[in-house]
Formats: C-alpha cells, structure tokens, sequence
C-alpha cells in the first residue's frame, strides 16, 4: 500500500511519569503543555504516578517528554519517564483530563510550601477575591503533609474537609486550567478557615483584625502564640531585649539561640552577611532556617538573641499569615513592589515546645501547654494534622570538586517531610527506629527511603509519644506496613523498645545497627553507595559493639557488615553523662590523663566536686571512658575556659567554633597528636594538644589552634587509614561535621589527597539522619544470599 | 577459719557463735527443722526469701547482718503481711575472720531481736577461700496475712495518689561511698531498716493502701516502672516533692547518678485512693520511720505505662526501667 505523504505522520504514545507528582498541578501542565504541541490524548491519575497517552508529530511528542522533564511544576519532582508506542488513532481529537482510575490510591503526599508569587500577587492585590486572605493557597504552594490524615491525598482525607467550597472556588477546582485545579486546601474568605485572635485567658478579642491587633501586640513587647503550618510559634520582637529575656525565661530556655524571621532577602542583610548560596536558601520555598554569618548589626540592636556565637537563624515569611503581618508592619501598600524593600521588624519565630515537648500543634493543646508563657494567641480553625517544625539548614560552598553549592541539615522537618530519599536498590519494607537524642523514624518502601519530620528527644515521655506515632503515620500515608525493624544497640532507648515491640507484634525481624555504622551508612544510603568504604564517624556518644561509648571511629563498611579500624584515644567520663553536660568534667578528665591531677582542683575552684573529682579520675572502674570526638571538643572547651557548663546540647562545640572563626587563621600546635596501632586499629590521641590549650592564656587563639591541629590530625589519620585499607572513599557522618571547620575543610584537605569524599546532605549528619543509615543497614542485611 | 585439719573444731565454734547470738525456743529444740504454730483461722501464709550480698560488709548504718534480716521481713511486710518467723543460712568463705563473724551474728541477732522476728532455724557452709566474697547470707521470711487483704504490685488505679515514706537513695549512695572511700561534707548513712511497725502503723489507720513496695535494688525509679506494668497504669511524679537529702543528692550529681534508681532498705511506696492520702502521710509521718513521707504523685491511665516526672518550667522527663547500668547516652 503507498504511503499518504499528503498527511504528515501521526505517532502515538504511552506515557509513564514516576515521582512526585500527583497533588502539585501536574496534570494541567501536562494539559497546557499537550496543548501547546498539538497533541490529543489523555492524562490521569493511577496508584503508579501520572499516565498519559499523547497523540502528534513525532518531534511534538518527543518535545513532550523532554519538557515533561524541564518544566515540571516547583513542587513536582520527576523520578522516571517510561514511554513505548502504542497504536495513533487517527480519530482522536483534543486532550483530556480523565479522573483518577477507580480504585487507584496516589502513591504520594507532597510536602508544604511557601506561598507562591501568584498567590503572593493575588493576596496583595485590592481588586482580588483574597485580598488579604491568610489561607490563600493554590497547587503551586500551600500546605500538603501537615493537613493530611491518610492516603489517597483528596480534600476528604485532610483538614479541609470540613470547609465547603463556595461556588467560585469550587469553579477553579474543577477547571483543568486553572492553578487551583483539584488545589486540594483551595478555599476563600467565604468558605476557608478563619483566624481568631485570644487573651491569654483564652478569651476571644472582639478585634475586626486580629493581624493587626497582633503586630501592635508584639510591637508593645507581647510574647504571641502564632499557629503555623506545622505547628505554633512563640513570637516575640525580635528588636525588644525585654521581650525576647521574657521569652527566655518563662520557655524556660537558658542561653540556647533563637530563630528570627525577617520580610526578605533585602531585611535579612541587614542582620547576615548572605552568601549567594543562603540567600537561595532562604528565599527557597521550603523556607527553612538558615544559619547565617551574622553581622554586627544583631548583637548591637537583637540584643541578646545569639549570645556567644557568630551565627544566626534567619527565616523568610512562608505562610500568607506571615506575610500578612509584615505587609501590616509596611503600612499595607498594594501590590508587591514593597516584597523587596527593606523592613526593620525582626521576629523571634520559635517552636512552641515548652520542656523539650513535641511542638504543640492543636488550639485547645495550646491554651493549656502555652499558659504562662504566650500573652495572646493568633489561631485559626484549620487543624494540624501532622506535626512538622521548621527545619534548619547551613548553604555552604562545598570544596569537593564538581559539587555544586551544597546545603546541609541541621534538622530535615518542614518542607521536606515527606520527600524521599532515593536508594540504589529496593528491599523489603524496614520502619527505623533511630536513637535517641534529635529523633527521626524512617520508612523504606521499594527503593525509597522516607525519613519522617524531626521529632525531637525521647527523654520526655511527650515526644516518646510523639515518635509512636509518626512511625504510625507513616505507615499510613505510605499504606505499607514493615516486614522488618531497625534500632539502635542501646537496650534502654524508647525507640529500641518500640522497635522490639513492633518487631514483636509483627513477627518481622529486629535489627539492630550499631549508632556509628548507621550514621556512615545514612551518607552511602544517599548517595545510592553500598560500599566498601572508610567511614569516619566523629559524633557525641553511641554504644559500640563492645559494650562502650563509641564516638570518633573509623569503621569500613561493606554493605551491611563493617569493622572498625580506628578510633580516638579514649577519655574517661567522670559522672558519665553528667561529664557530657559539664565541661569542666571533660577537661578534668584531660588533666588527670596528662598527670596532672593536680591542678583539677584550683583550675575548677568555682565547680561543685572540683576538689573531688581527681578521686574520681583515680577509679577506672567509676568512670566509664569514651571514644568521642565531642567529648573532646568539650575538653578543649573547658581547658580554653570558653565554657564550663552547657545551658544547651553542644554549646561548647559551637562556642568553641564561633571563637576560632573570631581569631581567624591560626597555625597548628606543633605535634599536637599521635597516632598509634593498638589492638582495634589506628588510634588518634590528641592529648599533646589538650596539654598545649591548657596553657594558652587567650581563648579565641586557642580555639583557632585546636580547631587547626585538630584538621591536620585528623587528615593524616584518616589519610593512613584509608591507606593501609586500600580504600580510595571516605564517608563522613556524626554530629561534629555541624562544626564549619569539619564540614567544609576536612572533605578540601582530604579530596586533595586523592580521595572521594561523600558527606551528609539529603538527610542530618547528626542523629536526625541515622533511621534513614539504620534503614539502609537493615535492607541490605535482609538481601537475599546475605 | 577453715574446714580440713581443726575444720571440725572451726564449725564447732562458728555453731557455738550462732546458737548464742539467736538463741531462742526453736533453735534451742536441736531439730534439722524449726516447729511453728499454725496462723490464726483465716490467715495465709506470706513467704519470701531474699539473698544478701553486700560489698562493704560494714557501712554507715549497718552491716549486712542487719541488712539481711531488714530485707526479708520487708518483703514479707509491704504484702500487708506479720511476719512471724526467719530462717537464715550463711557461706562463709575459708579465712573469713571470726571476730567480723561475731559482729555481723550478733548485729543480725539484735535486729531479729528489735523485729521481734526471731530467727528459727538455719545452716552455715563454708567454701574455699577465693570461691566467696568473706560472707554471703541469705534468709527467708514467714509472715500470716490477714483474711481479706489485698495489697500488691497490679492494685493501683488511675487517680490514685503515690507516697514515699522517707528520702530516697541513702543506702546505695552510703555504701558506693563507703566502698570506694569518697568523703562527702556530711556522712551519707544507710537507712536499712525493718519496716513492718510502721507498716502495721498505716494500715491500722488507713486499711485501704492497696500497693506497698520496699524500693530497693533498682530503685524507686525501678518500683514504680513495676507497679505500673503490673497495674497497666502510667505514674507521673513530682521531682520538687521527692525527698532527697541534700548531700545525697549532690553525691549522686558528683558521681553521675540518678537518686531515683539508687536502692534504699528502710523505705517504703505506697500506693492508695487520693481520698486515703492525707491520712496515709500523717499516719507514716507520726511513725519515726516515717518523719518524712512525702506524696510524690500520681498514678494516671497511660496504655505505655510510662513513669514520669514533672520537672521545673513544666518539662516532663522519662523515668524509664534500665535494663542494666546507667549507661551514657548523650550523643
Ligand atoms: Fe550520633
Ligand atoms: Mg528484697
Ligand atoms: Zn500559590
Ligand atoms: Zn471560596
């Protein structure tokens, strides 16, 4: 039969996209864009993902699917594209958007977003329908994981299915084109949730605008609760030194630093000195905190916010309720133009978990959990259905040839839950458990590892509490249910023994991974790595396999076995944990190994038990001895006097940080370390430059100095190590790599050494991050002919 | 002392020390068991047996002699139980010096006697030197329980109120001292004690105690977690309401240690209806065992049965059991 070349060539074909993108406004974006090529055909919904099936020229389709890829919507992430041909159909005409397949559940639910620049248009807009409507919100932005109860992701199963859509919202979700189709927390001033401002007494202020009755409030010095996307804030004036003390004490807070929120890029210089990297960072739409280089500017005029460090948590506004109060503060201008000018008002924005509880998330919770503490309340009636914090991150350059800029968490929450983390191979479904400080729990599912909000410390029964269940949610936003249990090999964690407990119930196996393995294998984990590799494990104190406090290890790894070939000199801890709070102890304990006993006492005079604790340091058997690497910064720190007590987890460490970089360069003590081979490999002694601090009379050159020898030793240990392993990659994990210094020089100074250096980035390098390290162990333990 | 040559002579003495320190009616019988009257009509049998080792022997307060009898009449007495009778045997190591014998008999001897619990029967072997750490001694106790009491571990209910009958974590601090010669400004003194009197003091005046434990090995922390497993409750506590003696409590900040999981010998838990509770701290208090009871908390529902204690700024912390000693755990 001759072939019609009078009719150009019509292909057909099958289209499959995998990832995140259901519930992000793909399927209009597949619709405008099939319009734009001239394609007929369809898109839909199923329980893999998107389908679709386009219809063209040739050069249309293959168009499609590169755009598919370039174009996709800010919240969708595209994981694959599978296509195969199928028969064109010569009749077909336009392209549809099919409802979901009967019976098909979508696979994921999206993570929360800042506010858009649409919607940010439409609420600054006098003319528009939501001038001014704080739950503005459209496919692009908005709430997803924090108002969602369960799979399938459809208005009925989240917090908005007590709000009826007036007429005109439901028009623009039910129209394909529109940026509000199937926008699930679509809603209006006419149908949507309201705010309601509250005495303290939980009494209502009759107020016709309680955002701005809430900006005078904290412009005349009121602590507010303020409910977010994933939870409420204490919010206080960031520029009121009276205020923010108030804050302090009645939370209960000690010297600990808090967060602020600032208009915008513009405001946030006033505070930070930005590199492009954080300003990226901030103005992303998962808004996370930033820690920032902070200007002079913060202690003359936020008195009081970060003492003693040289960095500050800065925030963007995420939530129309934000933005609202800053545009009240800017005199309510119309239009947007006033986004990028430059606003003094500065808000401490932090969590509302009084005590180390879990972040209080409902109105009622709040009026009693917050009593004593917030002046006022600003709520509303949408409920919070999953508790979610802000996370915390640092943008820094990174030194590894070929890396992009590459942030890092500090605590993975809000705007990334439920994200994944993709694995180099699927297994069998494994809940981790975690450890114990900085909790996260994490859920395998085929190849992607889904590590939940941060949860916080399991020493209070709150968040105990609060970690069964979001092990419990995830189980059901996932709808999966484990055949296998990961935890930690302390035996008196919650999360070990809800992890047997579960294990139990279930008749799956419990495994459990040591704390150091876990947190090398969270960095392989992500970056789809099985091994074998050097891993260097520089953290606070986990439990080794034989029985002691791990904490600055070199461990090979090789899937899921791994052996340790180094580790730090070990220090005694007198008081055991008591000495992880107490420096001083830990710089006690540094004098008596030096022989030098004798000092402890006049040194420490001003310390309860100074007189004593050389009879301690005598008794090996009273005082548990450790291999930490934290411990050693504490040490350094309490021999620098730079700190003798900690209000808060790891304020040495960073006041010790904060100080070197106030010295600025420094040299290296001269033979500060000794690396020596004992029975359980290369271990690294710092003791020469412990013995070196304890006579330097300036603290910040002090500081510059260990941190500078501590680099060189650690290069060199490391170096050898890898060396004698024939090994050419290095994993680096453990709550040290926080430090700057750590995180950004050690992976320079050993790639320029020849070898490949992966760090922490998907995921927290501390113990926020070790379910997902546990999850990996566990999986590849669990690999059939393993 | 020693068996092998003059080994006879040896075990004759240590009998002699035994027999004149304990002597009474049912010794005195020279049977190879004691015959006892049968309870009253109605009453049950209460037994429990307890064995001591105690590392220094001799600390602050007492000894394990008295210790040992302390011990075993409490167990028998927080089941609301009088207890009537003990038995005890020792393992004496080879070498074991005699004069240490004598005052360990004779300090368990007059406890019995102040118990008014005498000791009704008993053995003694001796092992080679190196196979014993200088004594052990284990004793078993008999006590009548009245018909129709109930007191025990699973009674506790939600709302019910948590007392403690004096301050917590003295013996265990007193003899970590002791044993590891650390000098504190004020001498921590073991408060082993046999409680039964004061016991028989509350119930008399508040029948209705429906849990009493003696908080020793493990603690209160360790107790209450048991209580409220076998009760299937949560326990929330007051951390400003539990006694601890101050250089208790700075003995155990210096050496890193929780008072809460410190054992004691002459305290006592009590559990009752929160209508009970002020009679039930007066009636301990008027006891001189009990000057310084104190309510401490509340039993609450909670299916994790967790322990809990509130502390300042209305923070709460876990009091978790402890599968073995307090390890480091900041990370
Ligand atoms: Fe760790
Ligand atoms: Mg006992
Ligand atoms: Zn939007
Ligand atoms: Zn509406």
């Amino acid at each position: 039969m001759a072939q019609d070349f009078s009719q150009p060539r019509l292909e057909r074909r099958h289209i499959r996209v995998r990832g995140v993108v259901q519930g992000v406004g793909f399927r209009p974006f597949v619709y405008r864009l099939a319009q734009t090529l001239d394609l007929s055909g369809w898109v839909r919904n199923d329980g893999d993902g998107v389908e679709l099936e386009g219809q063209g020229l040739p050069g249309n389709l293959s168009a499609l699917i590169a755009r598919i890829r370039s174009e996709a919507p800010s919240l969708a992430r595209v994981d694959s594209i599978h296509t195969r041909l199928c028969d064109a159909d010569p009749a077909d005409q336009g392209f549809t958007i099919r409802t979901s397949e009967s019976g098909a559940v979508s696979t994921t639910i999206g993570h929360d977003s800042a506010v858009c620049a649409d919607c940010l248009a439409e609420l600054f807009d006098p003319a528009d329908r939501r001038w001014r409507y704080p739950f503005i919100n459209c496919t692009h932005c908005g709430p997803r994981y924090t108002i969602t109860r369960a799979l399938p992701y459809d208005r009925s199963n989240t917090s908005m299915a007590t709000f009826a859509q007036c007429p005109a919202c439901q028009r623009e979700y039910d129209a394909p084109v529109h940026r509000r189709f199937h926008a699930e927390p679509n809603a209006c001033a006419d149908c949507g949730p309201q705010l309601s401002l509250l005495e303290a007494a939980g009494v209502r202020v009759a107020t016709r605008d309680p955002i701005a009755d809430t900006l005078l409030r904290l412009l005349t010095g009121e602590i507010v609760a303020i409910k977010g996307l994933g939870g409420f804030h204490l919010v206080c004036d960031a520029r009121n030194p009276e205020a923010v003390e108030r804050l302090r004490a009645r939370k209960g807070r000690g010297g600990k630093p808090f967060a602020v929120m600032v208009a915008n890029l513009a405001s946030a210089r006033r505070w930070a000195r930005l590199a492009s990297a954080e300003e990226a960072l901030l103005a992303g739409a998962e808004r996370p905190v930033v820690l920032c280089e902070k200007r002079p500017s913060v202690d003359n005029e936020l008195w009081g916010l970060a003492p003693d460090l040289g960095s500050i948590g800065l925030m963007l506004p995420y939530t129309p309720l934000h933005y609202l109060l800053f545009h009240d503060n800017a005199g309510r201008p119309s239009g947007t133009d006033w986004l990028g000018e430059v606003q003094d008002l500065a808000l401490v924005m932090t969590s509302a978990n009084p005590g180390g509880e879990p972040l209080v998330t409902d109105n009622q919770e709040a009026l009693q959990r917050l009593k004593g503490i917030a002046d006022a309340y600003l709520m509303h009636d949408r409920d919070i259905l999953s508790r979610c914090d802000d996370s915390v991150m640092v943008a820094e350059r990174s030194a590894l040839a070929g890396a992009r800029e590459t942030p890092r968490f500090v605590r993975r929450a809000r705007g990334f839950t439920p994200r994944s983390i993709r694995l180099a191979q699927k297994g069998v479904p494994v809940l981790a458990f975690g450890a114990w400080l900085k909790n996260a729990v994490c859920l395998t599912r085929g190849d992607e590892a889904f590590l939940s909000e941060h949860i916080g410390d399991l020493d209070n029964p709150g968040v105990c509490v609060a970690m069964d269940q979001a092990a419990e949610h995830l189980q059901r936003i996932l709808a999966i249910q484990p055949e296998a249990v990961a935890h930690d090999l302390h035996p008196d964690f919650h999360s070990t023994r809800a992890a047997l407990a579960l294990a139990d119930r279930l008749g799956v196996p419990a495994i459990g991974v040591q704390h150091h393995h876990a947190h090398i294998a969270a960095v392989l984990a992500e970056h789809r790595r099985s091994g074998p590799v050097l891993g260097v494990a520089l953290d606070g104190v986990g439990l080794g396999s034989d029985g002691s406090a791990w904490g600055g290890e070199l461990l090979t790894v090789d899937g899921a076995a791994f052996e340790r070939v180094g580790h730090l000199a070990p220090l005694a801890l007198p008081g055991g944990d008591q000495a992880a709070r107490a420096p001083w102890r830990m710089a006690a304990s540094a004098l008596h190994r030096m022989g030098r006993g004798a000092d402890i006492a006049p040194r420490f005079a001003t310390q309860r038990g100074a007189a004593q604790i050389k009879v301690l340091l005598d008794k090996p058997h009273l005082c548990p001895t450790t291999t930490s690497m934290g411990r050693w910064f504490d040490a350094a720190a309490g021999l620098l006097g730079v700190c003798e007590r900690m209000d808060y987890d790891a304020e040495a460490a960073m006041r010790l940080e904060s100080l070197a970089a106030s010295y600025g360069s420094a040299l290296r003590a001269h033979r500060g370390w000794a690396v020596r081979e004992d029975e359980s490999g290369a271990e690294l002694d710092l003791l020469p430059l412990l013995a070196e601090l304890a006579r330097e009379r300036n603290p910040a050159r002090g500081a510059a100095v260990f941190h500078a020898t501590l680099l060189a030793a650690l290069e060199d240990w490391i170096v050898a190590a890898a060396r004698h392993e024939r090994l050419s990659t290095v994993a680096l994990g453990g709550g040290c790599f926080l430090n700057r210094q750590l995180a950004f020089e050690l992976p320079r100074r050993l790639s320029a050494r020849g070898l490949e250096v992966l760090t922490a980035r998907q995921a927290p390098c501390n113990d926020g991050g070790i379910a997902l390290g546990q999850a990996w162990v566990a999986i590849q333990q669990l690999q059939p002919g393993n | 002392m020693g068996h092998g040559a003059g080994g006879r002579a040896m075990a004759q003495l240590i009998d002699e020390v035994f027999a004149r320190a304990f002597a009474n009616e049912w010794l005195g019988q020279g049977n190879d068991a004691a015959v006892l009257p049968a309870p009253a009509a109605g009453e049950r049998l209460v037994m429990a047996t307890d064995a001591h080792v105690v590392s220094p022997l001799f600390f602050p307060g007492g000894d394990i002699g008295c210790l040992s009898v302390h011990g075993t009449i409490n167990d028998v007495a927080v089941m609301g139980a009088r207890p009537l009778y003990l038995a005890a045997s020792f393992i004496l190591e080879e070498g074991f010096a005699l004069a240490d014998l004598v005052r360990i008999v004779n300090s368990m001897a007059a406890a019995a006697r102040e118990a008014g619990v005498p000791v009704v029967t008993g053995d003694t072997k001796v092992v080679e030197a190196g196979k014993g750490d200088g004594v052990f001694i284990s004793t078993t106790g008999v006590g009548a329980l009245p018909a129709g009491r109930d007191i025990g571990g699973a009674n506790a209910r939600a709302g019910d109120v948590v007392i403690v009958s004096g301050s917590i974590g003295d013996h265990g601090t007193a003899i970590l001292s002791q044993r590891e010669s650390l000098a504190f400004d004020t001498e921590i003194v073991s408060d082993t004690a046999a409680l039964h009197g004061l016991i028989a003091h509350l119930l008399e005046l508040v029948p209705g105690v429906r849990v009493m434990r003696d908080p020793t090995r493990g603690g209160l922390a360790t107790t209450l977690n048991e209580i409220a497993v076998q009760s299937g409750v949560g326990i929330s506590l007051e951390e400003a309401a539990i006694p601890v003696h101050p250089q208790v409590e700075a003995a155990c900040e210096f050496l890193g240690l929780d008072p809460l999981y410190v054992a004691n010998e002459g305290k006592l838990v009590v559990i009752c209806a929160a209508a009970d509770a002020d009679a039930a701290v007066s009636a301990l208090r008027a006891h001189p065992l009990g000057t310084e009871a104190a309510r401490i908390g509340e039993v609450i529902d909670d299916p994790n049965h967790f322990v809990q204690i509130r502390t300042g700024f209305g923070g709460r912390r876990m009091v978790d059991w402890l599968s073995g000693e307090q390890l480091p755990r900041i990370c």
